[in-house]
């Protein structure tokens, strides 16, 4: 299939699903999409559409909501897709990928202890990067992080 | 049979990084493997957000001191992303000269240790050796032997002098006799077949699954290389193959490893001859509100960067995903069902920024054996030793 091909799939395919797509340019798609649709255009893109997923990344608002970006790679018509997933910070709670495809295992924890974004049917929510010691409702990632160690020297507002 | 934990990590001299490996054996059979990382964790991406779009470029260079050139390229294509803008020609061959002379050095380091892992010292010293010539050419193209501080959104920091290019070209010329020999060394030894072959499969199925990158899929017959896929800088501009084998298996790995060292000097050397002529630098001012990403291949795989702008002069999210972060999970395909005298090998094979065979002890449950990880070098070695006196060699 042809890049506009794939384009036009998907959007008659989850056409309930898709808030809005935005082409950036020859390389890059941003494709807006509802939260509780992320398993299955995930599993269709990944699957079906033969993509490698990158990675996903996720980025505080700073309006009372948090965003994650799920990275797909089409290597053969030399496409990125990002599907973009939005959630209120009063609900942080998304489908794991982790199921579809191993290699989502590991991001979603580390979104999950940077972010404290919940997964829900991820297999092991264990922390990946942070110490032990660290407390258990502290984000560093989010905006309103503030250093919870009086004696540490990492936050120095450098 | 009872099962014994072997924890490796996560501190060892041989190596650079911090992880933890958790080995579950019976007998000599590595029945499941954990992974635990997050030792080195420094905060880079927090860090970042602090710093101006400039500033950023040298803070990520130092995420790794091995591939210290793939990161500041990943960012500065993902900064150039946002805006968007495509830097001029001159400098896409810089930098590809330098990610090329990284990929070099980088993958002589790694045969290096793994020769010395399988017992075979002669190699890793050849290869460290060989190594230093191609750390002065970089030296002489950026005046740095590592973190080289070339990159910078919209161009290169540092041109390359015309009278420097036949210096670097005879001395990038005169490894590639030694390199051949080595290859020889390395492909027709029958003890590091015994060794290395039908070892720590990954398979086609499983290296897509874990979406594993670089030269470990690669090695699994799965053609991903976003130099070919998505061509950046000047790899278009220049002839090279994308080097693929079928078996998965660490000798499979060493092989695309060596090869690939051959095609990056076929690169450096086309780029030094046919640096064009013009700018190196767009002398980027202001970074629109957006989004960008930037990805490139290292020389252990594809590395990822995200970056948001909101207009000011600071990213507001960096993301970061350096290759090893996808490499490493396959463990649990790799490892499981061999030996562990193998296992040293196997997690070697991957190329991780790896560390760390400290501290590693087998505690039985009567606690009479303890091994440490030089203990499991020797092991490893060990084997080679009675292979080699098996086979006459």
């Amino acid at each position: 299939m042809t890049r506009d091909q794939i384009l036009t799939d998907i959007r008659q395919r989850f056409a309930d699903d898709i808030i809005d797509v935005f082409e950036k340019s020859e390389k890059r798609v941003y494709v807006a999409i509802k939260p509780e649709a992320i398993k299955n255009m995930a599993g269709y893109i990944f699957k079906d559409l033969g993509a490698r997923f990158n990675i996903a990344s996720g980025v505080d608002l700073r309006d009372h909501h948090m965003e994650i970006l799920y990275h797909f790679t089409i290597e053969e018509i030399n496409l990125l897709i990002s599907l973009r997933v939005t959630l209120p910070k009063d609900n942080l709670v998304i489908d794991s990928i982790a199921s579809l495809f191993e290699g989502g295992n590991w991001i979603e924890r580390e979104i999950h202890e940077m972010l404290g974004i919940t997964f829900t049917g991820h297999p092991d929510m264990r922390r990946l990067l942070l110490a032990d010691d660290w407390p258990e409702d502290v984000y560093p990632l989010r905006c309103d992080y503030k250093e919870w160690d009086k004696k540490a020297i990492r936050d120095r507002g450098v | 049979m009872a099962k014994t934990i072997v924890p490796i990590g996560p501190y060892h001299p041989l190596q650079e990084e911090p992880e933890f490996f958790s080995l579950t054996v019976e007998g000599e059979k590595v029945v499941d493997i954990d992974v635990r990382i997050g030792y080195n964790h420094r905060g880079i991406e927090k860090l970042s957000e602090r710093k101006s779009f400039d500033n950023s470029t040298f803070v990520i260079e130092r995420i790794c001191g091995i591939c210290s050139t793939s990161h500041p390229f990943a960012y500065t294509r993902a900064v150039e992303d946002i805006i968007p803008v495509e830097v001029p020609l001159r400098a896409k061959y810089i930098r590809t000269i330098i990610a090329e002379g990284e990929r070099v050095h980088s993958h002589l380091l790694w045969l290096g240790l793994a020769g010395h892992f399988l017992g075979y010292n002669t190699v890793f010293m050849w290869a460290w050796k060989l190594r230093e010539e191609i750390l002065d050419v970089m030296e002489i193209l950026s005046g740095n032997r590592n973190n080289y501080a070339m990159f910078k959104p919209g161009g290169v920091r540092r041109d390359i002098k015309a009278e420097d290019i036949p210096i670097c070209i005879k001395k990038i010329d005169s490894i590639v006799p030694t390199l051949t020999m080595l290859k020889k060394a390395v492909i027709d030894d029958p003890v590091l077949h015994a060794r290395t072959k039908g070892i720590g499969i990954l398979t086609k199925e499983e290296s897509i699954n874990f979406c594993a990158l670089g030269p470990t899929s690669r090695a699994s017959g799965v053609a991903r290389d976003v130099r070919k896929d998505s061509p950046y800088g000047a790899y278009d501009e220049v002839e090279w193959a994308m080097i693929t084998t079928q078996n998965g298996d660490v000798f499979d790995k060493a092989v695309v490893r060596i090869l690939e060292m051959f095609e990056a000097i076929k690169i450096m050397k086309q780029c030094l001859l046919n640096l064009p002529e013009g700018e190196i630098d767009l002398n980027i001012k202001d970074i629109p509100p957006g989004e960008g990403i930037g990805h490139i291949e290292a020389p252990r795989g594809e590395t990822f960067h995200y970056v948001r702008s909101d207009g000011t002069n600071r990213p507001v999210r960096h993301k970061v995903r350096a290759p090893t972060f996808m490499n490493l999970p396959t463990f649990k395909a790799t490892v499981v069902g061999e030996t562990i005298s193998d296992a040293t090998i196997i997690l070697a094979a991957i190329d991780p920024c790896y560390c760390c065979t400290e501290r590693m002890a087998v505690r039985d449950t009567k606690g009479k054996k303890m091994y440490n990880g030089e203990d499991l070098v020797r092991l490893s070695q060990a084997r080679t030793e009675k292979l080699k006196q098996k086979m006459g060699a």
